[in-house]
């Protein structure tokens, strides 16, 4: 067990965020890692739990009557309000989670301490599981084009670079080293994806140091190189994710963009996605409107449009159909950059590669996708995510958009994901959760030197483990879908509630059709045994088998029981009435309160804590769910 | 009057159609009394149109040269575009569609001429008789009885000739009280809650115009649906501002001196041209595809609609709430007690009765609450959103409650027996139809024009198995709990189904659907040879002990 740093609090409320509902009355407990909240008034034990590392703000209000309110605000988009009756232990609570929300050293990040209490093998069998060689293979690289190369080996030319990197087979190392000191922080152009079918390959990296007019051989090289890979087509798309502004403005600053007049045939375009400053401000702006009570439609719709944020999520799908396009259609090569080349590129090139390649919508293709573009490439996971404290202003949501972009493709293509829309929340949930070591730092390099690969373990087999609760059942297969072609009018792109609203679970759906499908694919499994079994039994039949009739129909039994769910929900504060209405007890009548279906399913990840049905990152047992949602007995 | 003389031009040829998801195809058009075909003569007729003239919501015409091209915009919200050679024959048949889609006198109408191709099992005209309602509701209650005070639809034209009422006031009180309701709406009962004894009634607002008029009998009628020493609840569907405004015009709502045990609520639904205007906006801002992500979001909100269906929706939650969670009775009206009354009415026995979520239950519902209830669907639905008429009585009011339908069911997605197909349906009869279900305002009218006598219904065409097939749920599971939908903007999402139906592909999402069909379909027989095996080697056994024995 963890130590407690603080001795419990009790007589502490939580309120429920959208209804006038009797809040939870019940005890606060800090661990090293966790706040946990269990609710005493339930009939039912019911506990929060709250990772340190997922809480973004901390904010005491002002004291009121009921005590001092303590509003905390989670990157993972929970948000819990309590409050604590004595004023000094909500000092003592909030002094606290400001510390331990704000690691300082890398080493206090969970991922060291995490624990899963398994042989020292499957650790660093855990790290193999992703093999970024495995997959330029499978592209068919190395080959006459394209090799890989360990020039990156001791960091020379690019420190936030892997060592190995791909790059054209005809430059030479006094080439990519020449052209790693016209690129911003040394991010030369390397191959993220190549299109096997006709040679066309998307590559990245970072501005130019071309400023007002300055110009790089070796680095017109390289990009002469990239296109020559590609002989079936006479030009290459170099594509700036940048609004033009953006990249002018840099050019006084000895950055910029390429010019078309100093590349041969390269065909030069501003895609317009806006900075990270831009999409953090958006998302604060689209979260203070999902957190909004009572809110009107029009308010609602209106919040969402002065976010921006759907605009935002738009621009990058647009920029990744349009490589898309490019390689496929028009057979081009495409160069991608931004400023740094790890951000907007990074969700760019991962988007285009969905859109082609279907193993990337496998659940080992997802994984390769993102130990690749965001985390091999140099995304500043660290930064980013505002792991340990420090600049907030690095903190932004690129990630986030990425995997909106992603759940945005499965709202339109329902049967081409291996995976559902809770692997995609999962592997958020991580990327801020630090209990494993793949998102920690910023690059390569960095985890290297943390020695994340030694300490820490892996996410990747952890959610394997988990595929029957993170498959999609109306998936149809590697082979039925090749290109995506997205529709990118604005109309095709929802709110994602269950993102930005995930702990609210009143507003979902109350039943849920995957939780149905998925029984129903495990059922089938199960059946199928069965038939199989009978029918093997029945020619040879000689006696009874009561094992054998006994276990069919436990299993029917089961799935008759898991697929008629029992409801009970209550109704909304559907505002607007009288207060008599709400006063009269109606709604604080609610005592079958149970676990939730999904949490029970996120129980079983690893239960190394001493508290029953921990996973270590997520609430398990959900307070705000009171008498909102879908209760399964 | 002949169709004949309304078309000039019967036939055109070289014509060219453009349509969603179709190539541009040329071939021969021709116009019928009641259709229009296009006909690109291929032998597979994939290129086929058959458009019912009802269906056709505006037209129309430009002309480039002699090339004339008419653009027709349908009620299902659909828009095809004609190019006909000839500036005469394209003029003749703009005219002619232009008559022949607005045909004034209602036996003019397809459903008069329609003769079904398929055997008609169950006539659907007979399916849902109050009296057979009103058997199961005896079966629970004694305190209630049909009353055929109104068989003549003397005391209230709008009203069936049978209408449910407590049983302790005599048709001598109803009349009374229909002289104190507007359009002679007298309370009548909703919904009876079977958990609790509880009902929902529904009315058109009392006339107690400015100086507070009363009527003993009204205050009798309501209070004898309550249970002793209970109080009750009256949902006005309009804000107290507007119903205040309603006594200048002899209207007005229920004082609390005279309606002491009742506490009186208003909400705000919208009516009429605002609702007509708020689709127009919608389909506007859905069928313009320059719009970037701000403006569309922005149009979207102008449109008003989703807030509309919010309102609704919560009105009627309250309404369920009300009966199911306070143990109260319900009395439900705004003005005439035609439109936002039903809609109200009708979602509110949808949560509460897992009966209305079945395929016969919904369809006894909309012939309950809205067919026999009186909504005027010839009026309503005369034009849908490219009208350019700007006549008071036009409203989607239907079609939003299929959308606040459409919006529990996709919160419930197990515990609807129908699927979206069902309601997309509903919503393209009400519009326009080969079936006489949906004529006429009333039941009134409905009798005068023998509609059960001389068309089809809906129903005998829906309730065959093959059909019924086709709007079935494969999720569903019946479930016999109040269902509560989240009213919060974030759970509520703009009908695809029926706003962008013609502006995207739905080939993905079809897939999808069929893809869960399957698996559900490929279960069920695994589930059946499963039981065979079973049962199969049962016998196997008991011949081998009865061998054994022997």
């Amino acid at each position: 067990a963890e130590p407690l740093t603080s001795p419990d609090v009790e007589n502490v409320k939580l309120l429920d965020r959208y209804t006038n509902r009797k809040p939870a009355n019940g005890t606060l407990y800090l661990t090293a890692t966790h706040l946990i909240y269990v609710d005493a008034s339930a009939e039912v034990r019911k506990e929060t739990w709250i990772l340190h590392h997922h809480i973004a703000t901390v904010e005491k209000l002002p004291l009121t009557t009921s005590g001092c309110p303590l509003l905390i605000h989670c990157k993972n988009f929970r948000v819990a309000h309590f409050v604590i009756g004595h004023e000094r232990d909500c000092l003592e609570v909030y002094t606290s989670l400001l510390k331990l929300s704000q690691p300082v050293k890398p080493e206090e990040l969970y991922a060291f301490s995490y624990n899963p209490k398994m042989p020292k093998d499957n650790r660093e069998i855990g790290w193999k599981l992703i093999d970024l060689k495995v997959d330029y293979q499978r592209m068919g690289i190395p080959n006459d084009y394209w090799e890989i190369t360990d020039n990156n080996k001791d960091y020379e030319v690019c420190n936030t670079y892997p060592p190995e990197i791909v790059v054209p087979k005809a430059v030479s190392k006094t080439t990519v080293l020449g052209s790693s000191r016209f690129r911003s922080r040394g991010r030369i152009p390397v191959l993220s994806y190549f299109y096997k079918e006709n040679n066309a390959a998307i590559c990245r990296c970072s501005q130019p140091l071309s400023g007002f007019s300055a110009r790089c051989q070796d680095d017109e090289q390289m990009l002469h190189a990239i296109k020559q890979a590609n002989p079936g087509s006479r030009f290459m798309y170099v594509v700036d994710t940048r609004p033009k502004l953006n990249a002018m403005a840099n050019r006084a600053a000895g950055k910029g963009y390429e010019n078309e007049d100093n590349y041969n045939n390269i065909r030069f375009k501003f895609i317009g996605i806006e900075n990270i400053h831009v999409m953090s401000n958006s998302l604060q702006k689209l979260l203070e409107v999902c957190e909004t009570k009572s809110l009107s439609m029009s308010d609602f719709l209106t919040g969402l449009e002065n976010s921006g944020w759907l605009r935002h999520i738009k621009a990058v799908m647009d920029a990744g159909v349009f490589l898309a396009k490019a390689v496929k259609d028009e057979k081009a090569s495409v160069l991608v950059h931004c400023s740094d080349g790890w951000d907007r590129t990074a969700q760019v090139c991962s988007l285009a590669s969905l859109l082609l390649d279907s193993f990337y919508r496998t659940f080992k293709g997802f994984m390769v996708l993102i130990e690749k573009e965001w985390i091999a490439m140099g995304h500043k996971f660290s930064h980013r995510c505002g792991h340990l404290d420090g600049d907030s202003k690095e903190v932004s949501p690129v990630f986030t958009q990425f995997t909106e972009c992603v759940w945005q493709l499965m709202q339109q293509f329902p049967c081409v994901f291996e995976f559902n829309e809770r692997l995609l929340l999962e592997i958020h949930d991580h990327i801020y959760s630090c209990q494993f070591g793949n998102f920690l730092g910023n690059c390569y390099r960095e985890r290297e030197e943390l020695k994340v690969f030694e300490k820490t373990h892996s996410l990747w087999p952890f959610l394997l483990q988990r595929k029957q609760e993170f498959r999609n059942p109306l998936y149809k297969g590697f082979a039925a879908y090749r290109e995506l072609q997205p529709n990118t009018l604005p109309f095709s792109f929802q709110f994602w509630c269950g993102m930005y609203n995930c702990f609210d679970k009143g507003m979902h759906p109350k039943q849920c059709v995957l939780d149905h499908l998925l029984s129903c694919v495990s059922q089938k499994l199960q059946l199928e045994d069965n038939a199989s079994e009978l029918e093997n039994k029945l020619p040879f039949l000689d006696g009874p088998l009561p094992e054998e009739a006994c276990t069919l129909s436990k299993i029917i039994n089961t799935s008759v029981e898991s697929s008629k769910t029992p409801m009970l929900n209550t109704p909304q504060d559907y505002e607007g009435e009288p207060p008599a209405l709400l006063t009269n007890g109606m709604i604080a009548g609610d005592s079958d309160v149970k676990l939730d279906q999904d949490q029970k399913n996120k129980d079983s990840l690893v239960d190394h804590h001493d508290f029953p049905g921990c996973n270590g990152t997520t609430g398990v047992l959900e307070s705000d769910t009171k008498g909102e949602s879908l209760q399964p007995q | 009057m002949e169709f004949a003389e309304l078309i000039k031009t019967p036939r055109a040829d070289n014509v060219v159609l453009h349509r969603p998801f179709y190539p541009v195809v040329e071939g021969t058009l021709c116009l019928t009394g009641h259709h229009l075909i296009f006909s690109s003569r291929r032998q597979d007729n994939v290129e086929e149109l058959w458009l019912l003239h009802s269906n056709i919501d505006s037209i129309d015409k430009r002309f480039v040269g002699s090339l004339g091209t008419i653009i027709i915009k349908c009620k299902d919200l659909r828009i095809i575009q004609l190019d006909i050679p000839g500036m005469e024959e394209c003029l003749n048949i703009a005219s002619s569609i232009e008559a022949l889609s607005t045909l004034d006198s209602i036996t003019l109408m397809y459903p008069f001429f329609y003769r079904p191709m398929f055997e008609v099992v169950e006539d659907g005209w007979h399916s849902f008789l109050p009296e057979r309602e009103f058997e199961v509701l005896h079966s629970v209650t004694n305190e209630w009885r049909l009353s055929y005070v109104n068989k003549d639809f003397s005391v209230s034209p709008s009203y069936p000739p049978i209408v449910t009422v407590p049983k302790s006031i005599d048709d001598e009180a109803l009349r009374k009280v229909a002289m104190f309701r507007h359009g002679g709406r007298f309370p009548v009962l909703g919904y009876y809650h079977k958990k609790n004894g509880m009902v929902m009634m529904r009315s058109s607002q009392p006339l107690t115009g400015t100086n507070g008029r009363r009527c003993k009998e009204d205050e009798k009628l309501i209070n004898a649906t309550l249970r002793p020493g209970k109080r009750g609840y009256i949902i006005d569907t309009r804000s107290l501002n507007v119903a205040q405004q309603a006594r200048a015009k002899g209207g007005g709502f229920e004082q609390e001196a005279h309606y002491p045990q009742w506490r009186r609520i208003h909400k705000s639904i919208e009516r009429y041209h605002i609702l007509q205007e708020s689709l127009i906006k919608l389909v506007e801002a859905c069928n313009d595809q320059s719009h970037n992500m701000d403006r569309w979001l922005s149009k979207l909100e102008a449109s008003n609609w989703l807030t509309h269906v919010k309102e609704i929706l919560t009105t009627a939650c309250l309404a369920a709430q009300c009966i199911d969670r306070e143990g109260a009775s319900v009395l439900v009206h705004g003005t005439e007690g035609t439109d936002s009354t039903l809609q109200v009415t009708s979602l509110a026995q949808i949560i509460l009765d897992p009966r209305c979520r079945t395929i016969r239950g919904f369809e006894a519902l909309v012939e309950r609450e809205w067919l026999q209830a009186g909504h005027p669907f010839q009026q309503r639905c005369a034009q849908s959103a490219y009208s350019n008429s700007k006549q008071k009585w036009e409203a989607p009011v239907f079609l939003l409650f299929l959308d606040c339908v459409w919006q529990i069911l996709r919160q419930f997605p197990c515990s609807f027996e129908f699927n979206y197909y069902f309601l997309l349906m509903l919503f393209e009869h009400a519009y326009a139809s080969q079936f006489g279900t949906f004529l006429g305002n009333n039941e009134n009218e409905r009798c005068k024009l023998k509609l059960p006598q001389k068309t089809m219904s809906l129903w005998s065409w829906v309730n065959r198995p093959q059909e019924l097939n086709k709007f079935k749920n494969p999720l569903y599971e019946a479930n016999s709990l109040v269902i509560w939908p989240s009213v919060a903007p974030q759970s509520l999402q703009l009908w695809e189904g029926i706003f962008l139906r013609w502006n995207r592909s739905s080939k993905f999402l079809d897939e999808s659907y069929e893809e869960m069909i399957n698996i559900i379909k490929y279960n069920k027989e695994l589930q059946v040879k499963v039981n065979l095996l079973r049962r199969q080697l049962a016998e196997l056994k008991t011949d081998d002990e009865m061998q054994e024995s022997l």
